[in-house]
Order: C-alpha cells, then structure tokens, then sequence
C-alpha cells in the first residue's frame, strides 16, 4: 500500500488504483486525486512501460492523469448505479485479458461517474488502436443500449491506454470473488493476471 | 489581483443536471426556457499586482487543473 503523500513507488510488478471517492470527487471525480504527489511516480512508472490498473475512481484518476484518453461524466440519469453488470471483452491481446476462457463476465459496478465520454478524434483513435477494453452488455454479449447502465458513449466500460500497459475500468472485478456471495469472475480476472505477470 | 473564471460544459456534451433544472424551473411556471446548461465560477486571489500576469497564470491553472478540456471550455470574465 503506498499513501498519496508518498513521492516514490517501490519496485512493483503492477500498480493498482483502487476505487474510493478520493479528496471527496471535488471539482471533478478524479482530479485532486491525479495531481496528488504519489502520481508523478505512477505516471512514470507508466511510461516506462509498467502495467497499471485503475478501478472505478481509479479510472478516473487515470483519465485525469492523462494517462488514458476521456473523461468520465456524471451518469447519464443522474443516479448512483450498485448492481452487477456483464461485461464483454473486446480485446485479450494484452497481458490483462490474455488466456481468458470467456468473452462474457459478470462483474460489479457502483458508481455515480462511469459515463465514459470522449472526443470524436479520441473514439476513432481509441478504436483504430483497438483499446477499448470492455463493452457493457447481457450475458449472451449483446453491446446495445438497453445494456448501457450509464449512458457511456459506445457502451465502453473500460479501455487501455496505446501501448497496452495501462488499463482503467468502472467495474470491480475484486467484488467478484467469492461463490457464496457474488460470483467468481473476479477470481478469473486475477488469477489470469497473476500468470500473465510472471 | 481577483481573477474571475467561469468555466462550463462544451456545447457538444451532454448536461443532465442542466437538463433537471430546466425540467424543474418549467414546473415552476418559468415557461419559454430553451435551455439550461450549468457551469462553475472561481474567483481566485492571487498575490499578483500586473493583470496580464495574473490572468495567465489562472489560464494556466486552468488548463492543468480547473477545466477539463475535453468536456470543459474556460473564460476569464474578468480581473480587479
């Protein structure tokens, strides 16, 4: 665990911003938290190649940060969303999504800021790049807009950065690790990383 | 020197709590509203006596922390 006041990472093999509701959201959800002294070291860590992943207010504070493209507004109804969501998986080219046996998953999501928008320049980059992580969809992976909770442009849940070591998501795969309450596609999603980090 | 700031949401995207207010000051009775789109205002005391350097420096705040350029535009409405 590093604090925000810390000004150096330790050697790490991945770094994990989690959610939270960091400095309280104020001004935008993320961005006190993305100037915060801890993150010139994560930003460089980034850019040297380090793989980094940002959950829900982590996500936001890699938008923030500029380390992913976009920005996340508030939902598109204006309520707080806590419910599980399945989740496609666009691209497992990539040391996150690698080796995973479905396409489909069942994660969590809660949040009031998860309506991922961005530029119409930014989208085609993000799409040509084919760094679009995760669509919202059912189960069956029908990405339409009945399955869009919060109004995100494309019905994009997460996305990468180009170079593929930086991944920002609004869903919380780590709510999803245990059979009796929950599911079990988080324990996927970690395991599957844990193999793919050695 | 106070620098005034406003910043609001670029015409493109979409503003839901804009969209409520509209919907709410109708209920009101405060008919012929085309539309409502809602910002943010900062006025900013800074230690700067010379106009022009204060408000670039507040431009500058702005472009790194204030606005968020992708959704956001800014406007320095005024310095006394």
């Amino acid at each position: 665990m590093v604090w925000h006041d810390d000004t150096e990472l330790p050697k790490s093999d991945l770094v994990v911003l989690p959610g939270g509701f960091s400095y309280g959201d104020y001004l935008r959800c993320g961005s006190m938290a993305s100037k915060s002294k801890i993150m010139h070291s994560v930003i460089n860590f980034a850019k040297g190649g380090g793989k980094v992943i940002g959950i829900c207010n982590g996500f936001q504070i890699l938008v923030e940060s500029g380390l992913l493209p976009g920005v996340l507004l508030r939902n598109k109804y204006l309520e707080f969303i806590c419910k599980n969501v399945h989740v496609t998986i666009n691209n497992k080219e990539n040391s996150f999504f690698k080796d995973f046996d479905k396409d489909t998953v069942e994660f969590h999501i809660a949040h009031n800021e998860g309506n991922y928008f961005c530029s119409n320049e930014q989208l085609k980059e993000i799409q040509n790049n084919n760094q679009i992580a995760l669509f919202y969809s059912d189960a069956d992976g029908n990405i339409d807009e009945k399955n869009n909770p919060n109004g995100s442009i494309k019905n994009i849940a997460g996305i990468f950065n180009k170079e593929m070591n930086v991944l920002g998501m609004m869903p919380h795969p780590e709510r999803m690790i245990d059979p009796a309450l929950s599911g079990e596609d988080g324990s996927i999603f970690f395991k599957n990383l844990i193999n793919n980090l050695k | 020197m106070k620098v005034s700031v406003i910043i609001t949401l670029k015409k493109d995207v979409l503003d839901p709590q804009g969209k409520v207010i509209h919907q709410t000051l109708d209920g009101m009775g405060f008919n012929g509203i085309n539309e409502v789109r809602q910002g943010k205002y900062f006025v900013i005391d800074t230690k700067e006596n010379d106009k022009k350097v204060a408000e670039d420096k507040v431009e500058e705040m702005c472009k790194k922390l204030l606005a968020n350029l992708v959704i956001e535009d800014f406007k320095i409405i005024g310095s006394q």
